[in-house]
C-alpha cells in the first residue's frame, strides 16, 4: 500500500501530513521549528527519507534543517549528534552560509540606483534528482546556491547573476529565485523563475544562464512590456516526461512553451482571471493542469469569494472551474505559488495550502477536494512525496 | 563565568535549556563573548552576526546591566558585573512592533 507524506511550510513552522493510499483519513505531525517561518520543505526522489527544510527569521536569519528519517528527526546538516562525536570535533557551523561569490555586485533599485545584493533567505529547496546529498537553493536577494555535501556547506552559481542581474529590481514582494525546476532528461538543464526578474535557463549545470522571456508581455508591470529581464513570473511547472514543455503562471497571464522557454504563448483562455501564483502538472497527463485564479494583483483574493481550481486538460486556454469541497462564498484566501503540489499515485492526487491555514486535497485528479487540516498558519508551501 | 541567556528559539535551536556558562578569555568583550558561544554552539553562528562582516543582525539586541549595549563597539569591555558572573549578559530578539 503506497503512503502519501505531504510537507508544508507554514508562517509559524513546519507541518507533516500522512495517510495511506486512499488519502481519506490523515495524520498531522508538527509544528517542527514551532514559530519559525518556514519557507519551503522538500524530500530527495533519490532518497526520500532525506529532507531539507528551509527555516527563517526575521530577527535570526537562516537556518537549514535536514531529516535523514522521513521528518522524525532534525539536524542542521553537520551536527548530528554522530557527527558531533567525529574526530574532527565541531562543526564549522556552515549550513545557513549563503554568500554570494566572489565580489556581490549590485542591482536595480527602488530608486533607480544600484543597491548591493544581500542574502535575505533561502525560498526554495530544490533536491537533485539522483543524489541526496546535492540541492539547490533558491534565494532573496536573486541568486542560486549549490550544495554538494548534504546541506553543509553552500556555494553560489554566480552565472545567474550575470545574466543581467543588475537589471533586476525588487518588487513590493522581495525578490527571490522561487523555483528551480530541474530537467529529468538532461543533468546539465535547469529552469529558475525570479519574481520581478524573470525566467532563466542554464544547459551547462549552472554556469551560464539567459533569459527565456521571448512571448512573454507585461505592459501593466514594465514600461517596455516585451522587455528581456524585469517580468514578473510568479511560477513555472513541467512534466517530468516532456522537460522541453513549461507551465507559468505570470503575474498576469497564464503561458506555455513547447521549446524549453525559447517562446511563449499565452493559453489563459476561458479563465476568470489570469492573475494568481501556483501553477502544476497532473501526474499522467502533460496537458493536464491547474491554476487557482486570483481577483488581481491589488486584492489577492478569489474573485466572488469562490475558492476554485481552474483545470485544463487541453494544456491551457480551455479551462474548467472545480468547486466540489472548496468553499463557494466567503472565502477570500491567497494561495502562494509554492504551494500546490501532486502525488503520483494512479488516481493523482492535487494538493494546496492557503494564507488562511488550510491544506486541501484532491484524490481524484481535481474532480472534489477536502481540507485535511484547516486551522493552521497560513500556508507557504507543499510539497507531496508519495512513498 | 560568563552567564549568557539565549532568546528562546536560539535556545532550543541550540538545544540548550537555562542560561548558559562560558569561560571567557580577558578583555571580555561582546565580541569575545560572541566568539566563544558561536564555538560552543557553530549552530549559532549567522543568526546573532552576519557571517562575513560580523556585525549585529538588526533585529538582535544586547542587553546588560540595565543598558542596551547593542550600539556599543563591540571590543569594548563589558560591566565588571558581568565579567564576575554577578549579572547575566542578555541576547534579545528586538521587539516586534505592529
Amino acid at each position: 500500500m503506497s503512503k502519501i507524506r505531504v510537507l508544508v511550510g507554514t508562517k509559524k513552522g513546519a507541518f507533516i501530513l500522512t495517510a495511506d493510499g486512499q488519502r481519506k483519513t490523515w495524520k498531522v505531525s508538527g509544528p517542527h521549528f514551532a514559530g519559525w517561518e518556514i519557507y519551503h520543505v522538500k524530500g530527495s526522489l533519490a532518497d526520500p527519507n532525506r529532507i531539507y527544510a528551509s527555516q527563517t527569521s526575521g530577527w535570526f536569519g537562516q537556518i537549514i534543517q535536514r531529516s535523514d528519517d522521513g521528518g522524525r528527526t532534525w539536524n542542521t546538516p553537520g551536527s548530528s549528534p554522530e557527527e558531533l562525536k567525529s574526530p574532527e570535533g565541531f562543526p564549522k557551523g556552515e549550513s545557513n552560509k549563503f554568500v554570494y561569490d566572489g565580489k556581490a555586485g549590485t542591482h536595480k533599485w527602488y530608486d533607480g540606483t544600484q543597491h548591493p545584493w544581500e542574502f535575505k533567505r533561502v525560498w526554495h529547496i530544490e533536491p537533485s534528482l539522483t543524489n541526496p546529498d546535492t540541492a539547490y537553493a533558491g534565494v532573496e536577494d536573486a541568486a542560486i546556491f549549490k550544495t554538494t555535501d548534504g546541506g553543509k556547506t553552500w556555494q553560489e552559481l554566480p552565472g545567474l547573476r550575470g545574466a543581467k542581474g543588475h537589471l533586476w529590481q525588487p518588487g513590493a514582494g522581495g525578490m527571490a529565485v522561487h523555483t528551480i525546476l530541474l530537467d529529468p532528461k538532461n543533468a546539465k538543464r535547469i529552469y529558475v523563475a525570479i519574481s520581478a526578474g524573470g525566467c532563466f535557463r542554464t544547459d551547462d549545470g549552472g554556469k551560464t544562464w539567459k533569459p527565456i522571456t521571448r512571448g512573454l508581455k507585461s505592459q501593466f508591470e514594465l514600461p517596455d512590456p516585451d522587455a528581456e529581464v524585469g517580468h514578473c513570473v510568479h511560477r513555472i511547472a513541467l512534466h517530468p516526461s516532456r522537460p522541453d514543455v513549461l507551465f507559468m503562471q505570470k503575474h498576469w497571464d497564464v503561458l506555455r512553451t513547447d521549446n524549453a522557454g525559447e517562446r511563449w504563448t499565452e493559453v489563459s483562455g476561458n479563465l476568470p482571471t489570469d492573475f494568481g501564483f501556483p501553477i502544476d502538472v497532473h501526474a499522467h497527463e502533460p496537458e493536464t493542469i491547474f491554476v487557482v485564479p486570483i481577483k488581481s494583483d491589488s486584492e489577492h483574493y478569489p474573485p466572488d469569494g469562490k475558492l476554485r481550481v481552474y483545470r485544463s486538460k487541453t494544456g491551457g486556454n480551455e479551462w474548467e472551474p472545480l468547486t466540489k469541497g472548496l468553499p463557494q462564498k466567503d472565502c477570500y484566501v491567497n494561495v502562494l505559488r509554492d504551494a500546490m503540489a501532486v502525488d503520483t499515485l494512479d488516481k493523482c492526487g492535487i494538493y494546496f495550502g492557503t494564507t488562511g491555514g488550510q491544506v486541501y486535497c484532491s484524490a481524484n485528479g481535481g474532480n472534489s477536494w477536502n481540507a485535511i487540516v484547516r486551522d493552521l498558519p497560513a500556508v507557504y508551501s507543499v510539497e507531496v512525496q508519495t512513498l | 563565568m560568563i552567564r549568557v541567556v539565549l532568546p528562546f528559539h536560539l535556545r532550543n535551536l541550540a538545544r540548550v535549556n537555562g542560561e548558559v556558562l562560558l569561560e571567557v578569555a580577558a578583555p571580555v568583550t561582546v565580541c569575545s563573548v560572541l566568539d566563544t558561544l558561536e564555538a560552543r554552539y557553530p549552530v549559532l553562528r549567522g543568526t546573532l552576526r552576519d557571517h562575513d562582516t560580523l556585525k549585529r543582525r538588526p533585529y538582535v539586541r544586547f542587553f546588560a546591566c540595565k543598558e542596551d549595549l547593542s550600539l556599543e563597539p563591540p571590543d569594548a569591555p563589558l560591566p565588571e558585573e558581568i565579567v564576575n558572573g554577578a549579572e547575566p549578559f542578555l541576547i534579545v530578539g528586538a521587539m516586534a512592533g505592529g
